[in-house]
């Protein structure tokens, strides 16, 4: 067993866990953060994605003992006691049906919108191309992304 | 995926020494591709030596030749100024492999390391004819591709860093798979100090030049000039994503294609 040592979403946490154990997997099930979600396990949804220092990744193909000593921003951690502006776009604009693949959408979106504070359409979907809706509703998701980069820059 | 020994490197040095030690070892760069190997129980290793820890692997210097460290991210090289400044078809690439979450974490020695038949690094290291540094020997890349999934590394070598000689003018044309997007074709061309190259990935077992598109590309660097070559089919990769016969096709249009983006 191994001891890991990282921040989530702002919090020191400390977990035993086998080197085979995914990130994923110390998020939600032994850290009950379950906003982060499992969909094919085999890296192209997104479901599951996260933030590692900052930079989206893919918390189904990252192990556990990788985040020792790194931060970890979770879903849970991106509001700060209200909706975060892309998470307010979403349920504003008509980003989630079943809201399955919402969560990696909007960790991957906070990613990009990071560097990129205006992204056109085009910038966005090619984005998100790790980010499977099997809803298939891209346009609100994008209408969202484009809402919440404006509402973010008029904050900043 | 079976439980293993996990080791996170401090230095080059006892990430050797750890490989020496266990002969199944294996070394986790980004872990893009061997992750989900492990996760289909395709690969079992007893060990892994993780080199994340290393920063002195990490980063992109100089303007000419380019030397980029072997744990440096897809998405670091396709931002990187430096890159974008001395070879940007290099960095448009680099930003075109897998998806952004991808990029995050994948890497060049970790891709080179693992010489996918499909994978777009190949195309640019030898194109561009790079150096491949290692902790014991620097290896054109002539020299580094051998087959499928096969090059001249050591079981206990490992990538360092990769120097690539800016060109005069270099592009790079894939056709993605629209799933993956590996390149189930990808070629680039590319002006050196040491003459016109064609580098052709995702068709054959491992990357391969064309003589016949370099020296007509050296007479007349033009899309045109590359009319009437025909690429054999014989020895190309088939399978579910197309046809041999398909593979060549896609070496003349993406060829034509490359040699536009380089002229620009």
């Amino acid at each position: 067993m191994h001891s890991v040592e990282f921040e989530l979403n702002g919090q020191p946490v400390s977990v035993e866990v086998e080197a085979r154990t995914l990130l994923v997997e110390a998020l939600r099930d032994r850290l009950r953060k379950t906003g982060t979600h499992v969909g094919c396990d085999t890296s192209q949804c997104g479901a599951c994605v996260v933030h590692l220092d900052g930079r989206s990744v893919k918390s189904c193909t990252l192990l556990a003992v990788q985040a020792d000593g790194r931060r970890v921003t979770t879903i849970e951690g991106v509001g700060d006691g209200e909706l975060h502006p892309l998470q307010a776009a979403f349920r504003e604009h008509h980003g989630l049906q079943c809201g399955y693949c919402t969560p990696g959408m909007i960790m991957s979106a906070l990613d990009l919108l990071q560097t990129n504070p205006d992204p056109d359409e085009a910038e966005i979907r090619a984005w998100l191309e790790g980010n499977l809706c099997r809803c298939t509703g891209y346009h609100g998701i994008v209408r969202a992304v484009r809402a919440a980069a404006a509402e973010m820059r008029e904050r900043s | 995926m079976y439980d293993f020994e996990y080791h996170r490197a401090g230095s080059v040095e006892e990430a050797v020494e750890r490989l020496g030690a266990s002969p199944e070892a294996k070394i986790l760069a980004g872990g893009m591709t061997l992750l989900p190997t492990m996760k289909l129980r395709l690969a079992q290793p007893e060990t892994l030596v993780d080199l994340g820890g290393l920063t002195e692997l990490r980063g992109v210097s100089g303007g000419d030749p380019v030397v980029i460290g072997a744990m440096t991210t897809h998405g670091e090289v396709a931002a990187s100024a430096e890159v974008a400044g001395s070879i940007p078809a290099l960095a448009g690439l680099a930003g075109g492999i897998g998806d952004a979450q991808v990029r995050n974490r994948g890497t060049l020695g970790g891709s080179l390391a693992n010489s996918d038949p499909a994978a777009d690094y190949p195309a640019a290291v030898l194109g561009l004819d790079a150096t491949i540094r290692t902790n014991r020997r620097s290896l054109p890349a002539e020299q580094y591709f051998r087959g499928l999934f096969e090059t001249a590394l050591e079981p206990d070598e490992i990538i360092v860093s990769v120097s690539f000689p800016k060109p005069a003018r270099a592009g790079y044309a894939k056709f993605a798979n629209p799933a993956s997007r590996y390149a189930v074709v990808g070629v680039f061309v590319a002006e050196t100090a040491r003459g016109l190259r064609v580098a052709v990935t995702g068709a054959g077992a491992c990357v391969f030049r064309l003589a016949e598109m370099e020296a007509a590309l050296s007479r007349d660097f033009s899309p045109q000039s590359l009319d009437g070559i025909e690429v054999p089919a014989d020895e190309l990769n088939e399978d579910l994503h197309a046809s041999a016969e398909y593979r060549a096709h896609l070496v003349g249009v993406l060829a034509r294609r490359a040699v536009a983006a380089a002229r620009g």
